[in-house]
């Protein structure tokens, strides 16, 4: 299947801790795209719309994450998680 | 009607008062069912906890309603019980799968280096308790009145420290046994506790508790009451006379003197002591103190170490390094699924393969050495080469500490004598001191675990074959000039400290409720006669009767050496 990718720096302080992986999951919920993030492009690739998985990877302030999406809304969750981070998840 | 039911005493004292009765330990609510029950018995309380969040956060605002939301969003993520969905298939209950996941979950938090992760343990913990609560049915928190007597099958330590005892209370449980944590506990505080004992009795009813003799009696008659009353009245006016002379050193009736130190767990226990009525602290379980997260917070340790020192007002502060393993786990440190974790990972076994956490132990210990005598002691060694590396890893944090220009010194680096092997070649170890730590020492020559409710019975330090090996302890520290203490429960049995002295030993660690009573029952020691023992072991005999002339005679043979 054909993925389509995106990536964004954390720059919010606390970086991928329970608030933001909570609402970084319901925006992918948003959308029937099958949604993943990682740390690095080769993976290990985790379920964007699981908060568990999601806090798991413990992605602190600094860290690049790496989207990537397959499904026909795919590039546009992309788009709105990337636009998320960049916002730092309307937090600060 | 008066019942009168007969246990096995755990720790001394009399107790009148009103019961409180506690559900079973969480480990044992749940009986097990088919897998399919259990999944759903998890699932249930799964959704039984999110019914009772979203009630909670429509009624919170702000911090505490944005909380439960996080909450709720775990609690809503199949990924949340997916590990213990597995277990259960494989045959585990509910609760147990659910709390095993749930710790693996909870210490990859703990560990993480950034303290913001760190901080969501607690989220998890919260989430992890709440379900557990509707899976066992247990009430939604500890929280009995101060001065009742806790009744359950067995009490975790845990529980027994989030008591308050500062208005009395006893300790009686139907399993449970007199050498496990919550009953070293239960001496240390001065909590009367008697175990093997299941009073049929509802909450509110008056329970006499004998931690002397291991009666309890339920349903007392008046004049049963008037007894205790008069009774408590004379240990209290005994316990005050000993108190009286607990600042006064302890000498044997011959005039040797003996040291007697203090056992720590917590830092309350040090509340009511002062430090003159002691000669230091002779053991400090850092187990306890580092249990709630100061795992890997070197600032915490140096803080808590620091106070210890000041404490001791210049006197001999003795810190063991983490003893987890056994019967204490620390989730995500020690090994799970150890069928006999009592001869497993244990101590310093442990914290040579975690040298991340042990460095930084070390490294609060060398500074706070710098503002004291601060010793430490390594348990469970059982190689050489054990303390060879720690010593290694002493001097490696030494000189880190010195680059980064931090006061630190170099603490002395004893080791505790519990694995058999260590006393019979304790000479292979070259230790600036010794500690035996009995109850484990005892269990392990004799085969019989310390929180056996039957074998227990078999463990008694003064059997001959334990008492040869504390003697050859003994005997090799008085040879080389290395102290040698004892810190174990034995360290302040009246019945076992002649046998002890006799064998050599002169300085005793306790518990520091215990202090003024051990002190008292050094003094009626005469240690005259000891010598004639080596060639004519009557007096041994009259010691301890029982004991055959030659075993005497072959004790002593290996302290003259």
């Amino acid at each position: 299947m054909d993925h389509e990718m995106a990536r964004a720096v954390l720059v919010n302080e606390v970086g991928l801790h329970a608030r933001p992986s909570v609402k970084l999951t319901q925006t992918a919920k948003r959308f029937a795209a099958k949604l993943e993030v990682a740390l690095a492009d080769s993976g290990p690739w985790v379920d964007a719309k699981s908060p568990v998985k999601i806090m798991r990877v413990k992605a602190p302030k600094g860290a690049t994450l790496h989207f990537r999406g397959a499904g026909p809304d795919a590039l546009l969750a992309l788009s709105e998680l990337v636009s998320l981070v960049e916002r730092k998840f309307d937090e600060e | 009607m008066e019942q009168k039911l007969t246990g096995r005493p755990a720790s001394p004292g009399l107790y009148a008062g009103p019961a409180a009765v506690l559900a079973a330990a969480e480990e044992s609510t749940r009986s097990r069912g088919h897998p399919s029950d259990e999944q759903a018995a998890l699932r249930a309380a799964v959704a039984a906890s999110l019914n009772e969040l979203s009630t909670l956060a429509a009624g919170a605002n702000g911090e505490a309603r944005r909380i439960m939301g996080i909450q709720e969003a775990l609690l809503e993520d199949e990924a949340l019980i997916e590990t213990a969905l597995v277990a259960i298939s494989h045959g585990e209950a509910a609760d147990t799968a659910w709390r095993d996941s749930m710790a693996h979950e909870i210490a990859g938090y703990e560990a993480a280096q950034d303290e913001y992760f760190r901080a969501r343990a607690a989220d998890l913990i919260d989430v992890r308790d709440r379900v557990l609560r509707h899976l066992t049915g247990a009430s939604s928190s500890f929280n009995e009145a101060p001065g009742t007597v806790l009744i359950a099958p067995d009490l975790p330590p845990s529980m027994f420290l989030s008591h308050d005892w500062s208005r009395g209370g006893a300790v009686v449980l139907a399993q449970g046994s007199t050498r496990s944590h919550v009953a070293m506990l239960a001496r240390a505080r001065g909590v009367p506790m008697v175990v093997g004992v299941d009073p049929s009795c509802r909450a509110q009813d008056i329970l006499v508790v004998d931690g002397d003799s291991g009666q309890v009696i339920a349903h007392p008659k008046p004049e049963t009451l008037a007894g205790v009353g008069k009774r408590q009245a004379a240990a209290a006016l005994a316990k005050s006379e000993a108190q009286a002379r607990v600042v006064e050193p302890a000498l044997t009736k011959d005039g040797t003197y003996i040291a007697v130190m203090i056992n720590v767990a917590t830092p309350d226990d040090l509340v009511d002591l002062s430090p003159k009525s002691c000669d230091g602290i002779g053991l400090v379980r850092t187990e306890f103190l580092l249990a709630d997260g100061a795992l890997r917070d070197e600032h915490r340790q140096f803080d808590l170490y620091s106070r210890l020192v000041a404490w001791a007002e210049g006197r001999p502060v003795t810190i063991r390094t983490l003893d987890a393993g056994g019967d204490k786990p620390i989730p995500g440190y020690t090994v799970e699924g150890e069928k006999n974790p009592f001869l497993g990972l244990r101590g310093i076994r442990l914290s040579l393969r975690h040298t991340d956490v042990f460095r930084i132990q070390l490294r609060a210990l060398a500074r706070a050495a710098f503002l004291g005598p601060v010793k430490i002691m390594l348990p469970m060694v059982t190689k050489a080469r054990e303390l060879v590396e720690a010593r290694e890893l002493l001097a490696e944090v030494g000189s880190e500490l010195g680059r980064e220009g931090k006061d630190a010194a170099r603490p002395a680096l004893g080791i505790m004598v519990e694995v058999p092997l260590a006393a019979i070649a304790v000479d292979q170890f070259d230790a600036a001191f010794f500690s035996i730590g009995s109850n484990d020492l005892v269990q392990y020559v004799t085969a019989s675990s310390r929180d056996g409710r039957e074998s227990g019975e078999f463990g008694d330090v003064t059997d001959l074959g334990v008492l040869r090996l504390i003697a050859a302890v003994a005997a090799h520290g008085a040879e080389t000039g290395r102290e040698v203490s004892l810190c174990g429960d034995a360290a302040a049995d009246p019945h076992a400290i002649p046998a002890l002295l006799a064998a050599g030993i002169r300085t005793l660690s306790v518990a520091p409720g215990l202090v003024a009573a051990t002190k008292d029952a050094i003094r009626s020691v005469d240690l005259r006669g000891t010598a004639q023992a080596l060639s004519s072991p009557s007096w041994w005999d009259r010691l301890r009767s029982g004991l055959s002339s030659n075993a005497a005679k072959a004790l002593f043979s290996t302290t003259t050496k």
